[in-house]
């Protein structure tokens, strides 16, 4: 038994191949190793969802998983969703309702609220909140994000319509 | 912070995991979702020699039902369990608690099994199966053996896991048709760790009551004066009234002792009240 381990996974697109400490977080390994520096690193337990990445389609924390997990599966940060242009509507809204002032959260706010518009029904702001319960915001007041996902979600819906 | 350096180590089965267990020894420990065993080792209240990753038995994931019984395998993933329309159909209790446990990102990994294996004293699922009467599932190095809920969990992080042991799942009997449920908690923020919180299963013409606090004691708790009273025909008030008899009552940085108390007899008064509304209303 050694302290490192090799892992492939698909990374935003892209077969990689990486050997690493085996004791090293996922986000850790995206921001050090992979230099994709957009999910951050607030309080390392689970507790801030600065970090949050999404694994095989579901956004999970970055800071509560090794990296040796993330082996065989699909890995999405929000450079992959920035360059597929996946949330662009989400982005947008963002920066025009002023949804984002120091951008620390903005990574995993917006992988976290991109969740919730991926279930079929529009949600009430109740349900917006609930679902961002576990992002904290020191910026903003939450008001203007939760602004930004409603209007998102209403326009999305009406497009699908 | 970061974890100290582990080795790490995958099962693909159960006996597999007891094995990686027992060459390790006892400084391994097994890694579930990593929803509460990351969070300790990101700040050294934990350094473990070796991880043996559990996540890829497959055979411990998934929730059947046959027609007695429903059976929660143990890394079933919280989101699996509130979108299983079994547990929304047969076991609403759960699907009522499970959104209260954590935020969603961390519903998307964290297990069924690690936080009954876990038992802290504030968590929703352990109270849950103690509500309904679970059956714990157990793998040693000796074979399987069959734990009950009401001796299961011991005190706070403390269950009758032996080192090394597994969970695999959990049993839970159907409740009779007609069985009436409710649950609630108090929460600072929703996903946040409740400050108490209420289970209650009562069979039809009341002939049993099982009535479970959490987050007021060591371990999720049954109200022993609170289910015979109800069991009695007490009202509301009578029953509200007795709610944490005899039950060891502990404060933490939330609420002091008498807080939780009076937190606990206002969710029962209110539970119950809801019940009997519902009740007259049909
Ligand atoms: C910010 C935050 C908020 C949270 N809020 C809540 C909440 O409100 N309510 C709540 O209930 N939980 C909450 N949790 C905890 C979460 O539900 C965890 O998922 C759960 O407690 C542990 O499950 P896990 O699968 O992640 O286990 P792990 O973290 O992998 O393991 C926990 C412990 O159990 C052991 N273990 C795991 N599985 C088994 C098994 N099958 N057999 C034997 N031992 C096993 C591990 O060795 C470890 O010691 C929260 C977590 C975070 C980070
Ligand atoms: S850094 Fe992962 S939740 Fe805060
Ligand atoms: S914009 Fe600064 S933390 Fe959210």
């Amino acid at each position: 038994m050694t302290g490192t381990i090799t892992i492939s996974l698909h990374l935003n697109g892209e077969a990689v191949t990486a050997t690493l400490p085996a004791r090293m977080s996922l986000v850790d390994f995206l921001r050090e190793t992979m230099g994709l520096t957009g999910a951050h690193v607030g309080c390392a337990h689970g507790v801030c969802g600065a970090c949050t990445v999404r694994v095989d389609g579901a956004a999970v924390r970055g800071c509560l998983m090794l990296a040796a997990q993330a082996d065989g599966a699909t890995v999405d940060t929000i450079e992959g969703l920035t360059d597929t242009g996946a949330i662009a509507d989400l982005q947008d809204a963002f920066h025009r309702h002023n949804a984002v002032q120091c951008g620390y959260c903005s990574p995993g706010m917006l992988i976290t609220a991109a969740d919730l518009l991926d279930r079929a029904t529009l949600p009430d702001r109740a349900e917006i909140r609930d679902h961002i319960s576990g992002n904290y915001c020191r910026c903003t007041g939450y008001q203007a994000i939760v602004d930004a996902i409603s209007e998102v979600a209403t326009a999305r819906t009406k497009g699908a319509a | 912070m970061k974890t100290n350096a582990f080795a790490y180590v995958r099962a693909d089965t159960v006996p597999d995991a007891l094995r990686l267990y027992a060459e390790a020894g006892e400084d391994a420990r097994y890694l579930a979702g990593g929803q509460s065993l990351m969070a300790a080792l990101n700040f050294r209240l934990d350094e473990p020699s070796t991880l043996i990753d559990i996540t890829r038995v497959a055979a411990l994931r998934g929730i059947v039902a046959d027609a007695d019984a429903i059976r929660i395998g143990a890394l079933t993933r919280h989101a699996d369990v509130a979108d299983s329309a079994v547990i929304t159909a047969e076991l609403p209790l759960i699907h009522a608690a499970i959104g209260h446990v954590a935020h969603p990102a961390i519903r998307n990994r964290g297990t069924f099994g690690g936080s009954v294996a876990l038992a802290d004293p504030a968590a929703e699922m352990p109270a849950c199966v103690l509500a309904l009467g679970g059956v714990m599932e157990i793998a040693g190095q000796d074979g399987t053996r069959h734990v009950p809920a009401d001796a299961f969990f011991l005190g706070t992080y403390e269950t009758a896991l032996a080192p090394g042991e597994l969970l695999t799942g959990v049993t839970i009997q159907r409740p009779a048709p007609g069985s009436r449920w409710g649950f609630a908690e108090l929460a600072r923020r929703a996903g946040d760790y409740a400050m108490a919180g209420l289970c209650l299963m009562i069979a039809p013409d009341r002939r049993d009551a099982r009535v479970v606090f959490f987050s007021i004691s060591d371990r999720p708790v049954r109200a022993r004066a609170a289910e015979a009273a109800i069991i009695a025909g007490a009202s509301v008030i009578e029953v509200a009234a007795v709610a944490t008899d005899g039950i060891e009552v502990y404060g933490d940085l939330n609420a002091g002792i008498a807080t939780k108390r009076h937190y606990a007899s206002v969710l029962l008064r209110r539970e119950l009240a809801r019940l009997d509304q519902q009740e007259a209303a049909a």
